[in-house]
């Protein structure tokens, strides 16, 4: 395994290095571990279930943008991810 | 970097680059055809090949650079959205919109995992068992963690391989399938040495792990995450097992939601609903195959063999010389023969109802309970009814459980497929060709 350059991101506002090829849905969990990412209609936080961007679960806004799935997207140096909405 | 053209031409378009559409790309372009082959992932290899942190799997290296050499392209991170007149297939991706147009199409969608409601499957904590293996592979954090692996099938094997070889503490393997099946199934595995072979490493790679036959998932438990879990046996005995996480899943779903735009017939196959095929992988719409585990679940070896299979009928079809198909069709039988007795050794249990309780989740996307939903007639009333189905998975989860817990006839496939920004859809409108090129609009 070769020692690649990390990839510097934020969550929520939290500067984080990860390896490349970390997938933003890890990258949330890597953050906060167990908080979790998307909160639904009841007012519950989730984590991702499927892993392969059927569930959703693991919706977050990537750089502005709402409602990216985190699991089916790779971390990309600057990468702004928020949580909140 | 120019925007390009919203419209892109190729003879042959796979939809999926798993072990089916990797197969089925080769060998139309190996027949000297202009193909092209698109992924809804930032990486190609499907689900069972996929990626560790971003490094390609050995097998999918190579069979992209013979993809390449062969003159096929790739298209990575696009989603089919719509259906659009006139073989043309509306793709929305990280570029914005693009209109793909084809002569032949090989569908080779794959499957997704069997996701099923439980009393706490909604707490942080639980996964699908292929779901946790495809973020674990992506970077998500578990050494240390103590997992518990449940469900049915042999998918639970390989997601607890590479759980542990991750650095997790696996707790247990539960499997659905009790004792008296699993034996039946040791007899088949006899018959399939490189099957058997496969297990034997997996039983291998598992020692010291408690393989709890028989025991299924009666309720998970915690304080805002997995804590807990309480396990019912074949013999009604229960037993609880602290655990930081669940991974769990019941086999496989094939994936016929774009077959279903295109009015391809559908068939029930292993055990599921698949996309009906003839020898040569043929849909029953014209110009339409279909290859892989969207076809029936029967594993990555028949998926390359119908991959090969379609991709040389895609190319005869248009005229291409072809290699003769029915050595790939006698090790087709083969795998199809064991892909048989893995649906009946697996079956989607059939009491699922009574694991539910009042207030389970069945649709995780608008948080609609068993409560609302038990007393509905069909889908389409529990819909209208509850918003089941509505939310972001559009009922791949819900309504698939739906259909399998109160057999209920599925509802027709409506467009788009996936939710797509309104500028994607303006760009099925755009006029081709000679129109300037969209800007990138915000969705």
């Amino acid at each position: 395994m070769t020692t690649s350059v990390m990839v510097t991101i934020t969550v929520d506002g939290r500067v984080l290095d990860v390896r490349p090829g970390t997938l933003v849905a890890a990258a949330v969990e890597l953050a906060a571990p167990g908080r979790g990412a998307r909160v639904s209609p009841g007012g519950t936080r989730r984590q991702p279930l499927c892993g392969m961007g059927v569930c959703g679960e693991c919706r977050v806004t990537v750089d502005g943008r709402p409602h990216r799935l985190g699991c089916q997207l790779a971390c990309m140096p600057g990468m702004e991810i928020r949580t909140d909405g | 970097m120019a925007e390009p053209d919203i419209d892109l031409r190729a003879q042959v378009v796979v939809v999926g680059a798993g072990p089916a559409g990797l197969a089925a790309a080769h060998a139309a372009a190996a027949a000297g055809l202009d193909v092209l082959l698109l992924d809804a992932a930032p990486q190609a290899g499907g689900q069972i090949w996929r990626a560790r942190q971003g490094v390609a799997a050995p097998s999918v290296a190579d069979a992209l650079a013979r993809l390449a050499g062969a003159g096929g392209r790739m298209l990575a991170g696009v989603r089919v959205t719509m259906v659009l007149p006139q073989r043309v297939l509306l793709v929305d991706g990280p570029q914005g919109a693009r209109r793909v147009h084809w002569e032949r199409l090989v569908l080779a969608t794959g499957a997704r995992e069997r996701l099923l409601p439980l009393p706490g499957w909604t707490l942080p904590g639980v996964f699908g068992a292929g779901g946790l293996q495809a973020l674990v592979k992506g970077g998500w954090p578990i050494r240390g963690r103590r997992v518990l692996v449940a469900g049915t099938g042999p998918l639970l094997l390989a997601a607890a391989a590479t759980l542990r070889a991750e650095g997790a503490h696996l707790v247990g393997l539960a499997e659905d399938a009790g004792h008296a099946s699993l034996a039946r199934f040791a007899g088949t595995l006899a018959r399939h040495p490189r099957k058997a072979w496969q297990a034997l490493r997996l039983g291998v790679a598992l020692a010291g792990v408690p393989l709890l036959r028989g025991w299924r998932i009666e309720a998970i438990e915690g304080a805002g995450r997995v804590e807990r879990v309480v396990l019912v046996g074949e013999d009604g005995r229960r037993r609880a097992l602290a655990c930081d996480a669940v991974a769990a899943g019941w086999g496989l779903v094939p994936q016929t939601e774009l077959a279903q735009a295109l009015d391809c017939a559908l068939a029930e196959r292993f055990g599921g609903t698949a996309i009906a095929v003839d020898a040569a992988q043929r849909s029953s719409v014209a110009g339409v195959f279909a290859a892989g585990e969207c076809t029936g679940i029967a594993g990555a070896q028949a998926a390359r063999l119908q991959g090969a299979i379609a991709g040389n009928a895609a190319a005869s079809d248009l005229g291409a010389a072809c290699v003769a198909a029915p050595a790939l069709r006698a090790q087709l039988a083969r795998e199809h023969a064991f892909a048989a007795a893995l649906a009946a050794t697996f079956p989607l249990p059939r009491d699922w109802a009574d694991r539910l309780r009042d207030d389970t989740l069945v649709c995780r996307c608008e948080d609609v309970p068993w409560s609302a939903l038990r007393g509905q007639p069909d889908l389409r009333a529990a819909k209208l009814a509850t918003r089941c189905g509505m939310g972001h998975c559009q009922g791949r989860l819900c309504h698939d459980t739906l259909a399998a817990v109160m057999h209920w006839p599925r509802l027709p496939q409506r467009a788009p497929l996936a939710p797509t920004p309104l500028a994607t859809l303006l760009a099925a409108l755009q006029d081709p060709p000679d129109t300037p090129s969209n800007e990138e609009l915000p969705t």
